[in-house]
């Protein structure tokens, strides 16, 4: 019962974290959804690890997540600094140029 | 598993969860910023009991550094930044809850009705050599992947981060004045 209950923990970070990024108008508060996400995805994959299937592939599913969490961090503040820089914008409903 | 680490488990679980909806329930932005600390540090120490010491040290030293520099971008961008005045920055709230409640039934929902299988075989007892000889033998085209993939995200940032400099003007003359752009944002600004 225990690794039902840490996925079921996975699960909740990951939608704590996806009504962050749907929700949140900020692009630095949207980040800190994603982040959330990921942390929920390496909690599975740690309970995946223990429980189920203790090999090396399960750690560098891990490795690839913590990594996934780095690129999106650096993108993220990138392209934040390039809008504001360009348009002062730090908002996504105010950079909506493409919207259908 | 023995009691002290169920507990232990329990309570980071709880700290966790409590710290992703302080993220979308404070004012402050410094508030904010330090919860998500707390609940990644949490995920950190959850990895750690689970048996991965090294993954678990390093979300945590990872995310004590990423949540530094998030927080001078947050005081540099954000509107309220001391959460001195309430304020919503929320759009389709409503959508957002019910789409993210679903996704939560769903999950838990495919976790309490999935057979799991047992487990195979024990865990290695040195979970790290067991990483590190996986990252330099069979998972070498994932380390090198991983590896171009931070590469590519450092220039690509650095690229997007900083002023055009010589490249928003036309040609190689650097005392050439810079493009007049009437749609903004482009060559010339």
């Amino acid at each position: 019962m225990t690794f039902e209950l840490v996925l079921v923990l996975a699960a909740g970070l990951f939608s704590i974290g996806l009504f962050g990024a749907l929700s949140q108008q900020s692009i630095v508060m949207i980040m800190m959804g994603i982040e959330l996400m990921i942390g929920g995805i390496i909690v599975a994959a740690a309970a995946f690890w223990h429980f189920l299937a203790p090999a090396a592939d399960g750690q560098v599913v891990i490795v690839g997540a913590v990594v996934a969490m780095a690129v999106e961090m650096a993108m993220g503040f990138a392209v934040t600094t390039a809008i504001y820089r360009a348009r002062q914008v730090d908002m996504t409903d105010m950079a909506e140029d493409l919207k259908g | 598993m023995d009691t002290v680490r169920l507990a232990l488990l329990a309570g980071l679980g709880v700290l966790a969860l409590a710290g992703g909806v302080l993220v979308f329930t404070c004012d402050s932005m410094a508030r904010v910023t330090f919860a998500l600390l707390g609940s990644l540090c949490c995920v950190g120490g959850v990895v750690t009991v689970l048996g991965l010491p090294y993954l678990g040290v390093a979300i945590v030293l990872m995310m004590v550094m990423e949540m530094v520099i998030m927080a001078v971008f947050m005081i540099a961008y954000m509107m309220n930044p001391a959460g001195l005045m309430p304020m919503s920055m929320l759009h389709n709230k409503r959508g957002s809850l019910l789409v993210s409640g679903a996704v939560f039934a769903a999950l838990v929902a495919a976790v309490l009705l999935t057979p799991w299988p047992a487990r195979t075989g024990p865990p290695p007892p040195d979970t790290t050599f067991q990483l590190g000889k996986a990252l330099m033998g069979t998972q070498m085209l994932t380390m090198l992947v991983l590896g171009f993939a931070l590469l590519a995200t450092m220039v690509g940032a650095t690229v997007l981060a900083t002023h055009r400099g010589r490249y928003d003007r036309f040609g190689d003359d650097l005392g050439r004045r810079q493009a007049r752009d009437p749609a903004g944002g482009g060559v010339g600004r």
